[in-house]
């Protein structure tokens, strides 16, 4: 066990740390409630860590990138340095965290050269057009279909949950192209141009009072045919390639930490009878039962960082970290909340309302999450028969 | 950055499983609650031969002098298997008190013999957590009288060691006035005591006077996170058996583990153990590398393991359905391990609230 990265790491955070405090004014400021993703805004910051080898690091210089081998420990690095200078990090989102790792294992060259470096730059924007209203935790059920007409195909149908599908430019999706294969291999991925007559987007207003979704609606959608990436039919299979890194984006130990450590903080401030929340004994185990699980799960995450240095598998415990990250978070807000009583439901708007309703914001939309990306029950029955070798469930 | 088991440490880990599995099995561990017997002698002569009963003496004293994140892979290994062996008073608390307390002389004399197994010394501990019922031992005019309850290790033992306020006695089973008496919990595989002092004359103190308080501390906090180590072995061993039964207990027509009811409980189990196995690295870790966090660690990390190892053994014996509820299973020699495991040396409310204090958010 050795929890230090070594001189040459720490020479590598020694310099970023430097660039941090020297750019930092220059970083868009972080909110809440616009969606999880990147957007237009992040483009020039996002240019200047693409610069600086802080972004699109292991991307190929010929697409964009810094060209730089994979390194887990220098990722980790990064993440950790931008996340405690408070400085939005190296944009993320579904264009830059699945496409774009989709692309470099599948796509033609000319898809690489056109679609990598303007998405890595931060300038495009991608949404991700998988779910739809009948297809959502048996997503191979999907039934938006393509249908051949000439060098296009011409799209129908409907895509739910689609994250920043309002300002992006272009959607990466599943479709439907084989209507006489068998289920899995009937389907094609393919990039679509969100500006093509016949899309039309519908903010999804969500119990958190935001959009952070969109519903996306296609008719007669005319999308060239040099836009699918890998053949007609073996969409599934690249999907599938990609899934996994949402499934890990998802319940972050440094998003539980953050919120762990405002947590305390609200705990302190808040005035109970002219005392502290956390005089209250009983907050105080709440508070403490809490903080274990949020540093097992700190804990975990080193734990998966070191066995991807060593090219090893963790095994089951390389599926759980969704499961147990977005129910920490949930948690975490929700004992926020507690802590506050009546005033932790105050609605943003109100005068009253602490850190502008951040609380009730995250306990909503990380109860979103635990749903979202594959469903909490979805990943139970992966861990049980990836993870734990128990049979499938047999088919009806 | 290297968070996990080195390769030593993977080969400890299962050299006490295999020594474990041959000569401890649990077929073995049920002969001996059978005969009310709650220690292998031999098994654990032969453990001291394999250098896990010296596994904290310093290698000058004929130990291994291994770290607590060493210790904490075999104490897993030991929950693991539930070896009704001594660990945490001869082999841990003992030896850590006379590294830090001993004079030349006492640790010359004590620590060889607790390497080699050939004496067993247990700590008096629980009262300097909590006094529970008419517990608490005083030393007056150099005499101690009083009662010590729940003196994990302590049947058999050869000598204790006795704290009284901040001092700590060492008495030999044999004093004149001592009475030990064993103290059966649910728990068949480990050996608590009681004992009674009436104006017991103590052979010596260890450390200076009114000295111990911090060494004490810091021996019950390690401990702690060897307890929650042990916690971790009885979850693993709950979860293997509860996914081996699943496979083959068929009902409506096909393994219950097909079903999804089963299987969310097991990876319900297994989602909770794995962050809980890095927490327990940790917090043992933190002894040898971490010290200033090291006493939180073991809190925090004691007080989770309790709490998941109280979810997995009781999920897994649901598992099994009414065979879990059978003598016959073995499952609940490690749900009743488990059981005792979660109140030594501090339930999970007083260790979260002992967490909390550390970090002065009552003030």
């Amino acid at each position: 066990m050795d929890l230090s990265y070594g001189p040459e790491y720490e020479a590598f955070r020694a310099e970023l740390r430097r660039f941090l405090q020297e750019h930092r004014g220059e970083a868009p400021r972080a909110g809440f409630g616009e969606g999880l993703l990147t957007d237009t805004q992040l483009a020039p910051w996002q240019r200047l860590l693409v610069e600086r080898g802080y972004a699109a690091r292991t991307i190929p210089r010929e697409y964009g990138g810094g060209g730089f081998a994979a390194d887990p420990l220098i990722a980790a690095i990064i993440a950790e340095e931008f996340r405690s200078h408070g400085v939005p990090g190296p944009a993320s989102g579904q264009g830059i965290d699945m496409l774009v790792p989709t692309l470099l294992e599948h796509g033609s060259e000319e898809q690489k050269r056109r679609w990598i470096p303007p998405t890595v730059r931060g300038e495009l924007i991608w949404c991700q057009g998988y779910s739809e209203p009948g297809a959502g935790s048996d997503l191979a059920s999907l039934t938006t279909a393509g249908r051949v007409e000439g060098d296009r195909l011409v799209v129908n149908g409907q895509k739910i949950w689609t994250s920043t599908a309002h300002v992006a430019q272009m959607m990466f999706g599943l479709v439907r192209t084989e209507p006489d294969a068998k289920k899995h291999a009937g389907i094609s991925y393919l990039l679509i141009p969100m500006d093509t007559p016949g899309i039309e987007v519908r903010p999804l207003r969500t119990m958190t009072g935001h959009a952070e979704f969109n519903e996306v609606f296609f008719t007669d959608v005319r999308v060239p045919l040099v836009n699918l990436v890998g053949r007609r039919g073996e969409g599934w299979k690249i999907a599938n390639t990609t899934l996994r890194h949402e499934r890990d984006m998802l319940g972050s130990a440094s998003t539980s930490e953050g919120l762990f450590h405002g947590l305390v903080k609200t705990l302190i401030e808040e005035r109970v009878d002219g005392s502290r929340a956390l005089a209250d004994p009983k907050l105080r185990d709440q508070l403490a039962a809490i903080q274990a699980r949020t540093l097992a799960m700190r804990c975990h995450a080193m734990r998966l960082l070191t066995a991807r240095v060593r090219g090893e598998s963790a095994g089951v415990a390389s599926l759980v970290t969704k499961l147990n990250g977005c129910q920490l978070n949930h948690d975490l807000a929700g004992l926020a909340i507690d802590g506050m009583g009546e005033a932790g439901t105050l609605h943003r708007d109100s005068a009253r309302a602490r850190d502008g309703g951040r609380w009730l914001f995250h306990w909503m939309f990380q109860l979103g999450l635990v749903i979202g990306g594959g469903t909490a029950q979805i990943q139970k029955n992966i861990i049980a028969e990836r993870g734990l070798g128990m049979p499938r469930e047999p088919k009806p | 950055m290297n968070f996990g088991l080195s390769d030593e440490q993977r080969l400890l880990d299962a050299g006490v499983r295999r020594f474990l599995a041959e000569r401890l099995p649990i077929s073995r561990v049920r002969e001996l609650r059978d005969a009310g017997q709650r220690f292998d002698r031999d098994a654990w002569k032969e453990l001291a031969a394999l250098g896990v009963v010296g596994c904290l003496v310093p290698e000058r004293f004929g130990g291994a002098g291994l770290g607590v994140l060493d210790a904490a892979v075999i104490a897993t290994a030991l929950g693991h298997g539930a070896a009704p062996l001594p660990f945490l008073g001869p082999c841990v608390m003992a030896p850590l008190l006379l590294g830090e307390l001993g004079s030349p002389e006492q640790q010359q004399s004590w620590l060889p013999r607790l390497a080699a197994g050939e004496v067993r010394v247990a700590v008096a501990a629980a009262e300097r957590v909590e006094r529970r019922q008419d517990a608490g031992v005083r030393a007056e005019s150099g005499r101690l009288s009083g009662v010590a309850l729940f003196v994990l290790d302590g049947v058999g033992a050869d000598a204790f060691l006795v704290p009284a306020g901040d001092d700590l006695w060492l008495v030999p089973a044999s004093a004149p006035g001592l009475e030990v008496r064993p103290l059966p919990t649910l728990d068949a595989t480990r050996a608590l005591a009681e004992l009674r002092f009436a104006a017991v004359e103590p052979a010596e103190r260890l450390g200076a006077a009114r000295g111990a308080g911090a060494a004490l501390d810091r021996a019950i906090d390690v401990a702690r996170a060897l307890l929650a180590a042990d916690l971790l072995g009885c979850c693993d061993r709950a979860l293997e058996l509860a996914v081996a039964y699943a496979q083959q207990r068929s009902q409506f027509g096909r393994p219950i583990a097909s079903f999804q009811a089963v299987k969310h409980l097991c990876a319900e189990m297994a989602a909770a153990i794995e962050p809980a196995r890095a927490l327990v690295w940790y917090a043992a870790h933190a002894f040898d590398a971490l010290p200033e966090e090291a006493a939180l660690d073991a809190s925090l990390a004691k007080a989770h393991l309790a709490e998941v190892a109280s979810f997995v053994v009781r999920t897994a014996t649901e598992v099994h359905g009414g065979i879990g509820f059978t003598d016959e299973c073995d499952l609940h020699f490690w749900f009743k391990r488990a059981a005792l495991g979660r109140q030594l040396l501090g339930g999970p409310s007083r260790l979260r609230a002992r967490a909390a204090d550390l970090q002065g958010w009552g003030a």
